[in-house]
């Protein structure tokens, strides 16, 4: 044996000698030269290791190399060996996890180890090594999924070791079973466990694992059924082709739904979690078996008794309100048939009425949401599921009263909401929580109703809400826009009473500033839009105030038709332009700016700068279109700038006397750098072409600012760093849009990629004369605009800026400023949105918001409820510091690194922050906060 | 064949008085020891001379263990240990023996001070009665004895409420005094595991009822409070101090957090403040949320509840009172019921059960004008709403415990009898197994079948392992050769040979002869050469020998053929063979005398 192993170690050394000459052109290969050897290194070192515990060390050592593909048999084999001549079982043990781990290397096919693998096995005596051995096998079996033959090899290995007295060698075994059985095939032969078994039939896999069902060992029981799940789901796979197998899949869920709901009243909360969640996720369930788990069966002294839901709606339907129960008022009429009446009716009666009521909030939750994907496919289900929901409100963590909330916006769709139910979802308007309140506000939104004096009773609770907590104001007006827009045949009948008109007295004129008389236009008005009557029915001051909230508080306001008797404003003509229209507008004046072939044409500018004004305009009026419309005005101001400064008079005159028109130049293009990056990162939606063409202008812009630096500055060494640098830009523009290029003719990219060559070559004072040509020669790349362009905004809802109260706090301790804000189309606004402190000496603070203060109330929209720390040193009189919310990005791709930076990590300054974020952009208007550090006291 | 006795001295089909003795493994356990609410003559407390005639219960009682703290499971501790005559240690959980002493003084005070009863146990009475106590922690497993051992579980019940497994070698029994399956505000629900007790002593006061979703109750309860004190109105809800009354509180007070709610809350004084004191302290006797949230605040630790003066009553505006006691008939609640009876804006909350008689009972059943002492009348004009707050297991949880502890028998107490029927056939039909319903007085024998744990020797147990047959299979009896060796009060089940050694004894040899007659006309060696090759034939996995001295053998046995002189075909065959082989050797003898194929 040792001699015929030198050869082999021969030959592994021999061939390296081989690899060696063979490598010596390709220097990138190096590094695998010494790989073949470690092999027969490791064999030197377990040849001499004396001792078990040597040999041991050795091995550990070897696994944390890394091993070449080519020379993983070679290793194998040694180890194989060396396996054979062990005796000591810790080291055996090691070899074969070794071995488990080198026959998982990418690309090494293991077909060739299978016959040994399966020969060390079945002269092995130790238990655990034999464990080991079977989980090296599985492999094996999981990475050659389609070599049917060897695969049949280790099920039937697997099933033979199957009768082992330990523990995990049956674990093993079945996992094996498990993951490479297949359920279509019968093993091949009888593989019973027992030697006594006489009977010789063909058995499948799962009747052998669920032989283990009953296995002495809970561990060995686990394998067995994680082996039977594996199985299940391939089941599954078949099941979708065959008709026949789905009735009986069916059946199945309605059998094991009945036996999980046994499982949610189960004694361990982990258990109860799990069963909860399961349920939730078997829609195949037969409606009235899920019905069943809404219902426990309400029995008082032998007699049926209704649950009080099932009173509620009897109530409501006789006409007679919830007044007054009496005390003998559920008392139960009906008698029961005592033999009829089975407490636990096959288990699956009334699981959600405990899940909802269980002690663990954990499990509450789970069941609210299996409750939700339950009921969304299912009107029927949601309907009877909606009381208990609406009973969760009041769970006394407010977790599962927010997630409750939630669910039920989500399967609202389905139901119109009754009077008294509303009665109670709208009670919950009260809460103390700004977040209960607002995801109900969000809820009420969806809501359907019935009848008028539905929406009568949410408008009170709203206003009364409005009243109790008027920071709402916002949510409470969007809440009544849908709800008005909902249901315009039940605001009608009220309107007279909502706007408080007479047919024959005029009324006092409301206030216009009172945020509940607005709340009861934004209802009426919104109505109204679906529902030309409505409008003859308010008297002129409500014409007036429609006119004057449609302009300010134009989102919630919709445009109405122009009613005979009135005119409507002006720009109702106008206003009628659909959106259709102003697409088109946009698209002609690309065009129109498009046909412009030389910039430096009289009245080339004109054009264009009247272009950019109209789009402007154009964003303003039309909110759909705002995010293209801003787009392309930037893009095209980027340009304005551009040609302007490529006019000045620079560019003839003699280099020392241009130090002014220097700096106007210079200003130019640090602008069009900014709107390049604002361009980039405030926009969503943008392709690759979009981004390549922002890309070109700042590169232009950058060549600008070359060429200023190689005027301005004497010597050439300064200029070497920055011109390497723009070749990199260059560079680094061809790698990433080289599929871009044919739509860049003329550019200047283009012409610089052409010159590439040479620019590498040529001296930097060149290069600056070659750039300044291209510059004035290239031409300006049109857009082509993608479907739909975002801008990311955001707006400052809290601190408001009216307050003359400074905020008064001792200098040198920190003050917590309330932040409230609305982030619309921002992507990642956890990584990217930061806020800044601007201190009147010009102190700026970045502060990152927790991750947690981030809720998304919808999508796209983000909304940003967070403290920031304001501290600073004593002033004599109030003064006001600025904040606003910043978009950071790193211009190092185009998306924010993923790498997050610890957020909060402290105030640090703009200019010291991580090294990944190249800048800001400013991405909400700055609001002025009044504060007055006092200084302390002693 | 081993029993458990159970011999319920009160709450045997019957609410109050809770008592009940168990026999287990010669053991005597005490399972409560309460009073009756509805007495007040002798029949208010168990009649231990059921127990001894005369003298003092020690010798006849093992251990007494209280579940919680009501006094119809506590009232007639001191009574049984002082005036009776008990020193042996009482089990109770720490929260019950914290607040156990507070209500037997208050029930002391009641029962000699106002009613003016002499011969009833005194203050320290009570106290030498708790120096008895040994209290107890969850799932904490106490040694009475060498061999009788106690856990107690969580009940939910009230504070400390416990269940309680008492264990004599393999045999044992669950009391689980009252409890609760549906977690409340403040406590969480019942929990047992799957111990498997010969016998499982269950309350059933809801035998027959599977009670609505608690939510629902709960909504409706803060709906009520919240309308009536949107219009101004007064609330009343009259509560017994300790229990349902911190529940309510805890419901409103985080409603008052939530909704903002102004108007104040008081809780009529007392006992109240002390016992809210121990709420506060055993906080890992609550649930979930009060666990996880004491640290930030402490929710017994009430922001809007505040303490009753009686001057408050007349305050004008609307207030929420909690006020003792429960069910109307006498005290504070009644005092301000009457004041509050005429506006038709307050209302009155009844949470909990009235009994018969008591005010609050006639004006659930809808009573409009009540007699008052003096003939005085009184309009009830304020609005009355019931609704129950109750903290025991309905039906379905009294199933779902069963299904939890997986009982072999049952029983039930504290419940009526004709509802305790109904469930009792609903357990036999629904879990097949035995239930028992005794009243009081009326001994119910339970015949166990502990298992006897037995050693045996590792050597026996892997040479039967290496025996083989079918392996997996555990759960399914085996069949073994083995001794028992009984010595010194130890089972030992050992190999014969090892026992052989052990006792110092030789082994006696048991062979069976037979012979049988076989006409063949072959000679003898030819004839044990065709048995030879037929049972070769026959017996396939067994070592057959063909030994030259003229003789086959086939394990032990051993297989000779003479003929005899005067007929020469008639062939005798002598078949040997041990007490061991006995299956094989008749099995032999049965196929050779069916003759050797031709």
């Amino acid at each position: 044996m040792a001699a015929h192993l030198k050869k082999r170690v021969y030959e592994e050394f021999s061939k390296v000698s081989q690899q060696q000459v063979s490598l010596e052109e390709v220097p990138a290969k190096k590094l695998r030269l010494t790989k073949p050897s470690k092999s027969a290194a490791l064999h030197i070192d377990l040849c001499k290791a004396t001792s078990p515990t040597d040999a041991l060390q050795y091995l550990l050592h070897f696994a944390w190399k890394p091993v070449e593909t080519e020379s993983v048999e070679g290793v194998v084999r040694i180890l194989l060996e060396h396996y054979y001549k062990e005796s000591d079982n810790s080291v055996r043990l090691k070899i074969a996890s070794l071995l488990g781990l080198l026959l998982k290397s990418q690309g090494f096919a293991p077909v060739c180890v299978v016959d040994d693998a399966i020969n060390t096995l079945n002269n092995e005596k130790s238990h655990q090594v034999l464990a080991q051995l079977l989980d090296t096998l599985l492999i094996i079996g999981t990475q050659l999924p389609d070599k049917i033959a060897i695969i049949q090899r280790l099920i039937d290995v697997a099933c033979k070791h199957l009768s082992s007295t330990y523990f995990r060698v049956r674990n093993k075994c079945l996992q094996l079973l498990g993951c490479l059985g297949t359920v279509d095939k019968p093993l091949s032969k009888e593989t019973d466990a027992g030697p006594g078994a006489q009977t010789s039939h063909v058995r499948d896999v799962q009747s052998v694992i669920s032989d283990y069902f009953q296995d002495q060992d809970p561990r060995v029981r686990t394998a067995a059924f994680k082996a039977m799940a594996c199985k299940l789901l391939s089941d599954d796979y078949e099941q979708v082709r065959s008709a026949a197998v789905q009735m009986v899949w069916i059946r199945l869920v309605d059998d094991s739904f009945g036996k999980i709901c046994h499982m949610v009243c189960d004694g361990s909360w982990v258990v109860r979690v799990q069963a909860a969640k399961l349920l939730g996720s078997m829609h195949q369930v037969s409606p009235h078996f899920l019905e069943q788990t809404l219902d426990k069966k309400l029995m008082s002294d032998l007699r049926r008794k209704r649950t009080a839901h099932e009173r509620a709606k009897e109530l409501y339907a006789s006409g007679e309100f919830s007044s007054g129960r009496r005390w003998a008022d559920d008392a139960p009429k009906e008698k029961v048939d005592t033999s009829g009446v089975n407490l636990i009716d096959s288990g699956a009666c009334g699981a959600f009425v405990h899940g909802l009521e269980d002690e663990m909030y954990e499990v509450r939750i789970a069941a609210v949401e299996a409750l939700c994907s339950l009921a969304q496919p299912s009107p029927s289900f949601a309907e009877k599921c909606l009381d208990f929901l609406v009973d969760m409100f009041n769970d006394e963590i407010e977790e599962v009263q927010l997630q409750s909330i939630h669910v039920l916006r989500q399967i609202l769709t389905h139901i119109t909401l009754r009077e008294d139910q509303l009665d109670t979802v709208l009670a919950v308007l009260e809460d103390s929580s700004r977040d209960i309140r607002e995801a109900l506000h969000e809820l009420l939104c969806y809501t359907n109703v019935s009848t008028k004096e539905c929406i009568q009773l949410a408008l009170v609770e709203l206003l009364k809400n409005l009243t109790k907590y008027p920071t709402d104001r916002n949510s409470v007006w969007k809440c009544l826009k849908f709800l008005g827009a909902r249901h315009p045949t039940l605001v009608l009948p009220i309107v007279p009473e909502l706007l408080s008109t007479h047919p024959y007295f005029d009324t006092p004129e409301p206030d216009m500033d009172d945020p509940a008389y607005i709340a009861v236009l934004v209802l009426v008005f919104n109505a109204a839009k679906s529902c030309p009557t409505m409008p003859a029915l308010f008297s002129d001051h409500t014409f007036r105030h429609y006119a004057y909230l449609r302009d300010s508080l134009s989102h919630l306001v919709p445009h109405l038709r122009p009613c005979d008797s009135v005119d409507w404003s002006n720009d109702a003509e106008n206003s009628t332009a659909s959106l259709e229209s102003a697409q088109n507008f946009l698209q002609d004046s690309l065009i129109r700016v498009s046909a412009l072939q030389n910039l430096e044409t009289p009245g080339a500018q004109d054009l264009l700068e009247f272009t950019i004004r109209d789009l402007q305009r154009l964003g303003e009026l039309q909110t759909e279109l705002a995010g293209s419309a801003d787009f392309c005005a930037t893009y095209l101001h980027c340009q304005l700038l551009l040609t302007k400064a490529l006019q000045e008079k620079i560019w003839t005159m003699a280099v020392p006397l241009c130090l002014k028109q220097n700096a106007k130049v210079s200003t130019a293009a640090r602008q069009i750098l900014d709107e390049t990056y604002k361009l980039e990162f405030l926009y969503s939606g943008l392709e690759t072409q979009q981004i390549a063409a922002i890309h070109n202008v700042r590169l232009q812009a950058k060549a600008l600012q070359l060429i200023l630096t190689a005027r301005s500055k004497r010597g050439v060494d300064c200029v070497l760093g920055v011109c390497e640098k723009f070749l990199q830009d260059v560079e680094s523009f061809q790698r990433h849009f080289m599929t871009e290029l044919p739509h860049f003719q003329d550019s200047f990219v283009e012409k610089l990629l052409e010159l590439m060559p040479r620019l590498t070559a040529c001296k930097p004072l060149d290069l600056v004369k070659i750039l300044q040509t291209t510059l004035r020669q290239s031409k300006f790349i049109h857009l082509k605009l993608p479907e739909q362009i975002h801008r990311a905004s955001a707006t400052i809802i809290e601190p408001t800026g009216e307050s003359d109260n400074p905020l008064r706090f001792t200098s040198g301790l920190v003050v917590a400023l309330d932040i409230d804000a609305t982030l619309e189309h921002v992507q990642d606004p956890q990584t990217t949105v930061k806020v800044q402190v601007l201190y009147p000496d010009g102190q700026s603070h970045i502060i990152h918001p927790k991750p947690g203060d981030f809720r998304t109330p919808g999508p796209g929209r983000v909304r940003l409820i967070t403290q920031v720390y304001l501290s600073h040193s004593a002033w004599t009189e109030a003064c006001q510091i600025e904040v606003r919310l910043l978009l950071a990005y790193s211009s190092s791709s185009s998306k924010p690194s993923a790498s997050k930076p610890a957020w909060n990590e402290s105030m640090d300054g703009l200019a010291t922050s991580e090294s990944c974020i190249e800048g800001t952009i400013h991405l909400s208007k700055p609001v002025k906060v009044f504060i007055m550090p006092k200084p302390a006291r002693r | 064949m081993p029993d458990i006795k159970v011999t319920p001295l009160g709450a045997g089909q019957d609410v109050g008085r809770s008592c009940i003795l168990v026999s287990i493994g010669g053991k005597n356990i005490m399972l409560d020891c309460g009073m009756h609410m509805g007495y007040n003559d002798d029949r208010r407390f168990p009649d231990f001379s059921y127990v001894t005639q005369n003298g003092r219960l020690t010798e006849f009682l093992d251990c007494v263990i209280i579940s919680h703290f009501h006094l119809d499971h506590c009232g007639a501790l001191p009574y049984m240990s002082e005036m009776v005559g008990y020193d042996g240690p009482i089990y109770m959980t720490h929260p019950t023996k914290a607040i156990c002493p507070i209500l037997l003084e208050d029930f002391r005070k009641i029962t000699v001070d106002k009613k003016g009863e002499t011969n009833f146990f005194t203050s320290q009475m009570i106290k030498d009665c708790m120096k008895k106590v040994v209290p107890l922690n969850l799932h904490q497993t106490v040694q009475v004895d060498e061999e009788l051992e106690i856990k107690a579980y969580y009940a939910g019940h009230v504070l400390g409420a416990a269940m309680f497994q008492i264990k004599v070698g393999s045999e044992s029994v669950v009391y689980t005094g009252d409890y609760n399956m549906t977690p409340d505000r403040h406590l969480g629900a019942a929990w047992i595991d799957k111990c498997r007790p010969d016998l499982l002593i269950s309350e059933s006061t809801y035998a027959t009822t599977i009670r609505d979703s608690k939510r629902c109750r709960e909504r409706d309860f803060l709906k009520k409070v919240h309308e009536t004190v949107e219009r101004g109105g007064k609330v009343l809800i009259p509560v017994f101090a300790l229990g349902r009354a911190q529940e309510l509180c805890i419901l409103l007070e985080t409603f008052w957090e939530r909704m903002n709610l102004k108007a104040p809350i008081y809780f009529s004084t007392g006992l109240t403040e002390k016992a809210n004191h121990y709420y506060k302290l055993f906080i890992t006797w609550t649930n979930q949320k009060i666990r996880k949230t004491f640290v930030q605040r402490n929710m017994f630790e009430f922001k809007h509840i505040k303490a009753f003066d009686r001057s408050y009553a007349d305050n004008p505006g609307p207030m929420v009172v909690f006020a003792t006691p429960g069910m109307l008939h006498a005290g504070q609640s009644l005092q301000i019921f009457k004041k509050w009876a005429g506006n038709e804006k307050n209302m009155l909350i009844m949470p909990g059960y009235c009994v018969q008689g008591t005010v609050g009972h006639k004006i659930l059943n809808g009573q409009k004008k009540l007699e008052m002492e003096g003939r005085a009348t009184l309009d009830v004009k304020l609005q009355v709403e019931y609704m129950s707050f109750s903290a025991h297991a309905d039906a379905k949880g009294i199933m779902q415990l069963i299904r939890m502890a997986e009982p072999r028998n049952m029983l039930l107490v504290h419940g009526e009898a004709k509802k305790m029927e109904f469930l009792k056939d609903k357990i036999e039909q629904e879990f097949s197994i035995s239930c028992y319903m005794p009243a009081n007085g009326e001994t119910t024998t339970i015949v166990t079948n502990p298992s006897v744990p037995v050693d045996i020797s590792l050597n026996l147990l892997k040479r039967e392992m290496a025996l083989g047959g079918p392996l997996p299979d555990a759960k399914r009896p085996r069949t073994m050769h083995g001794t028992l060796i009984m010595k010194d009060n130890s089972l030992r089940l050992v190999s014969p040979e090892q026992a052989l050694k052990e006792l110092g004894l030789s082994e006696h040899q048991l062979r069976f002869t037979c012979r049988v007659q076989l006409h063949d006309p072959h000679s003898d060696t030819d004839t044990l050469g065709r048995i030879y090759t037929h049972l070769k034939s026959v017996l396939k996995s067994y070592s057959i020998q063909h030994v030259p001295d003229g003789t086959v053998i086939v394990e032990s046995i051993v297989i000779k053929v003479t003929s005899s002189a005067e007929e020469p075909n008639l062939k005798v065959i002598l078949l040997s063979w041990s007490y061991q082989d006995e299956e094989l050797g008749s099995f032999l003898s049965t196929l050779l005398k069916n003759g050797l194929p031709s």
